[in-house]
C-alpha cells in the first residue's frame, strides 16, 4: 500500500502531464511538416520541370504539341510522335487489361473457390511487385521473338494488306510494347475492380439471386452496374500506370520517332524518349525540350489521376483505400 | 386440359430458356476463369525464364567482382550491389520519418476534411510516373549541385517511398482500438505522448510492413536514377558522385551488344527479383503474424 502523501504527490504529477505541453506543440508541428512537405513535393514536382523546360517553351512554341519531327540536329522539336506513341499503347493497353483485370476480380470475388482465391491474389499482386526493368529484359528476349515468329509473321501474310498489319514484322514495336504494358496495368485494374466488386452489397446479390438469376446473371445485373463508376476509376488509373510506365516500354519499342498505323511499326513514348535521350542532349534546347515533355507527361497524369482518385473514392467510400 | 397439365405446358417453355441461361452462365464462368489464367500465366513465363537464362550467370562474383572492359567476359556488377543496397537504405531513411509523421498527422490530427485532403495529395503523389520525378530531382538536386550524384538519386527515391509508406502508416493506426488511446488518456499521457509511446508501438507491426513495401518498390526503380545517379561502372560510395544500382545495370546491359553483358543482366535481374520477392514475402509474413495477434 501506498502512503495517502505518495498518491498526492501521484496525483500531481500526473495532473502536471496533462498541463498544455511543450512537446504537444512540437510534435503537432512535425506531423503538419511532413504533410506539408507531400504539398511541397507535388508543387515542387510542376514548379521545377516548368523551370526547367522554360528555354524549351520559349524556343518551340505552341506547335511543340502537334509537331511531328523530332530532329536534335536542326533544333526541330515536334512532341507528337511521342503522344501518339503513349497514347497508342497505352490504350490498346488498358482496353486488354480491362477485359483481363475486371475478369480476374470477378472470378475473384464471385467464382473462385476459397482455396484458390487466396493463391490467386498472391501471384496477381506478385505481378505489380516486378520490376520494369525486368518486365523489360524479358520482353526484349522472350516475348518480342515469340510475337515475331508466331503472331505478327503469320498476321502479316494473312493480312498485310492492312495497313495495320503492314511493315516488316521484327518483334520490337508497337505490338510488343501493348503487351508488355497490359501485363503491368492488369494488376492495377484487377486490384481496384476488386475492391469496388467487393463493396457491392450482398443484398444486392441475394435479391438477383432470389428472383431465380443464374451466377452470371446476377453479376450482370446486380455487381456490374453497381460497380461500373468504381470499375472506370480502376480503368482510368490503369491507365496512368500506363501513360508514365517508363523501363519496359523503352526496351521493347524499338525507339523510334515515328507515327505510323502498322502494329509491327517501331515507335517511341513520352516517357521513353526521356530514358533514352536526356543524359545524351548536348544543347540546352534540346535538354530543354525533353524536360517539356516530360512537363506534358506531368500534366496528363495529374489530370488522369485526380479523375480516376474522385471516382473509385465517390464509390468506394471515403474510408476505403485503393491500393494502386 | 386440367390445371396441372398447362402448368406442365408452362413449364417446359422456360425449361428450354433454363437451358440456354445456363449455357450462358457456364460460357461466362469459364471466361471469367480465363482471365484469371491470362493474368497468371505472364507471372510464371518470366519466372521461369529468369531462372533459365539467369542461374547459369549466378554466381558469387557477380556480386563481388568489378565489371571488366567491355566485352570481356568475367566479372561482376558489385558497383551496381552496392549502390542498390546503399541509396536504397538512405532514400528509406530520409523517405520513411516523413511518411510516418504524414500518416499520423492524416489519422490522428487533421479530422474530417484536412484528411481527406492530404490522403488525396498522398495518391496524387503516388500516381506520379517516377521518371518525372527523376527530372525532378535532376532540376531539384543535380543542376544546382553541377553534376550527377548518388544523392540526387536518394531524393527520387525517397519521394517514391513517402506516398507508399504514408498510406499504410494511415491505415495501420486505424486499426488501433480507440479504447488504447482511451486508456492513455485516462492515466494523464497527453496525445503527442500516446501517440509516440502508445499508439505508433502498437501499428509498428504494420508500418513494419508499409517500408518493406516501400524497400521492394524503389530496389526495383530504373528510370528515376537514369538522370540523378547516372550509374557507374567503378566501385563509389561517394554520395557526390555517380554512383551504380541494379537495375540501371540490368537495363544497359540488357540492351548492349555483348553476349557476356545480357548473362550478367539476366543473373542482375534474378537477383534482383529475389530481392523484391523476399521483401514482398515478409510483408506477407509479417501481415499474417499482426493480424493473427
Amino acid at each position: 500500500m501506498t502512503s495517502l502523501a505518495d498518491q498526492d504527490s501521484r496525483v500531481r504529477r500526473l495532473l502536471a502531464a496533462h498541463r498544455p505541453h511543450h512537446g504537444e506543440a512540437v510534435f503537432r508541428g512535425l506531423v503538419l511538416a511532413a504533410s506539408f512537405a507531400v504539398l511541397a513535393i507535388i508543387v515542387g514536382l510542376v514548379v521545377v520541370i516548368a523551370l526547367q523546360s522554360a528555354t524549351g517553351i520559349a524556343h518551340n512554341g505552341v506547335p511543340f504539341l502537334w509537331g511531328t519531327t523530332w530532329d536534335p540536329v536542326r533544333n526541330l522539336f515536334g512532341a507528337l510522335p511521342f503522344v501518339y506513341g503513349t497514347v497508342v499503347t497505352s490504350v490498346a493497353a488498358l482496353v486488354l487489361a480491362l477485359f483481363i483485370g475486371v475478369g480476374v476480380a470477378l472470378y475473384l470475388v464471385e467464382l473462385a473457390p476459397r482455396w484458390l482465391s487466396g493463391p490467386v491474389s498472391f501471384m496477381v499482386e506478385m505481378l505489380a511487385a516486378i520490376p520494369s526493368v525486368v518486365y523489360g529484359i524479358w520482353g526484349l528476349y522472350v516475348l518480342a521473338p515469340f510475337l515475331r515468329v508466331n503472331i505478327e509473321t503469320p498476321l502479316h501474310r494473312a493480312l498485310g494488306f492492312l495497313p495495320i498489319f503492314g511493315g516488316f514484322p521484327i518483334g520490337i514495336g508497337f505490338m510488343a510494347a501493348i503487351a508488355v504494358l497490359t501485363i503491368m496495368i492488369v494488376p492495377t485494374v484487377a486490384a481496384v475492380s476488386r475492391d469496388v466488386v467487393r463493396a457491392v452489397p450482398h443484398a444486392q446479390r441475394e435479391a438477383a439471386l432470389a428472383i431465380g438469376a443464374t451466377r452470371w446473371e446476377m453479376i450482370r445485373v446486380a455487381v456490374l452496374p453497381y460497380a461500373r463508376s468504381g470499375i472506370i476509376g480502376a480503368g482510368i488509373l490503369g491507365l496512368a500506370r500506363g501513360v508514365g510506365e517508363t523501363m519496359a516500354v523503352t526496351m521493347v519499342i524499338g525507339n523510334a520517332p515515328k507515327i505510323s498505323a502498322s502494329l509491327f511499326a517501331q515507335g517511341y513514348t513520352m516517357a521513353s524518349v526521356l530514358a533514352n535521350e536526356f543524359t545524351e542532349a548536348t544543347t540546352d534546347v534540346y535538354r530543354s525540350s525533353l524536360v517539356e515533355i516530360g512537363l506534358l507527361l506531368l500534366v496528363v497524369t495529374l489530370l488522369i489521376n485526380v479523375a480516376a482518385r474522385l471516382l473509385v473514392w465517390r464509390v468506394a467510400g471515403g474510408a476505403r483505400r485503393v491500393d494502386a | 386440359m386440367t390445371p396441372a397439365a398447362g402448368g406442365m405446358a408452362a413449364m417446359r417453355i422456360p425449361g428450354r430458356r433454363m437451358r440456354r441461361r445456363r449455357t450462358t452462365d457456364r460460357i461466362m464462368s469459364g471466361l471469367l476463369w480465363l482471365a484469371a489464367v491470362l493474368a497468371i500465366v505472364p507471372l510464371v513465363l518470366v519466372l521461369v525464364f529468369l531462372l533459365i537464362n539467369g542461374l547459369p550467370g549466378l554466381n558469387l562474383d557477380l556480386l563481388t567482382k568489378l565489371p571488366r572492359p567491355p566485352g570481356e567476359p568475367g566479372g561482376g556488377v558489385a558497383p551496381a550491389f552496392v549502390g542498390t543496397l546503399m541509396m536504397v537504405g538512405l532514400g528509406t531513411l530520409i523517405g520513411t520519418p516523413i511518411a510516418v509523421l504524414a500518416g499520423v498527422y492524416i489519422r490522428e490530427y487533421a479530422g474530417g476534411r484536412g484528411a481527406t485532403v492530404i490522403r488525396f495529395l498522398v495518391d496524387v503523389l503516388a500516381g506520379i510516373p517516377s521518371i518525372t520525378i527523376g527530372l525532378f530531382a535532376y532540376g531539384f538536386v543535380v543542376v544546382p549541385m553541377g553534376s550527377f550524384s548518388a544523392i540526387a538519386g536518394i531524393v527520387a527515391l525517397a519521394i517514391i517511398l513517402i506516398p507508399i509508406v504514408a498510406r499504410i502508416t494511415d491505415e495501420m493506426l486505424g486499426l488501433v482500438p480507440a479504447t488504447v488511446r482511451e486508456a492513455s488518456y485516462a492515466l494523464g499521457v497527453p496525445r503527442w505522448k500516446t501517440i509516440v509511446r502508445v499508439v505508433l508501438p502498437a501499428a509498428a507491426t504494420g508500418i513494419g510492413t508499409g517500408v518493406l513495401l516501400g524497400v521492394a518498390r524503389i530496389a526495383g526503380e530504373t528510370a528515376p536514377l537514369i538522370f540523378t545517379t547516372l550509374g557507374n561502372r567503378t566501385l563509389s560510395t561517394s554520395l557526390n558522385e555517380p554512383m551504380d544500382a541494379l537495375p540501371l545495370r540490368i537495363w544497359v546491359y540488357a540492351e548492349g551488344p555483348y553476349a557476356s553483358w545480357h548473362q550478367q543482366a539476366w543473373a542482375a535481374a534474378l537477383v534482383l527479383v529475389l530481392l523484391v520477392l523476399v521483401f514482398s514475402l515478409g510483408t506477407r509474413l509479417l501481415l499474417r503474424r499482426s493480424h493473427r495477434s
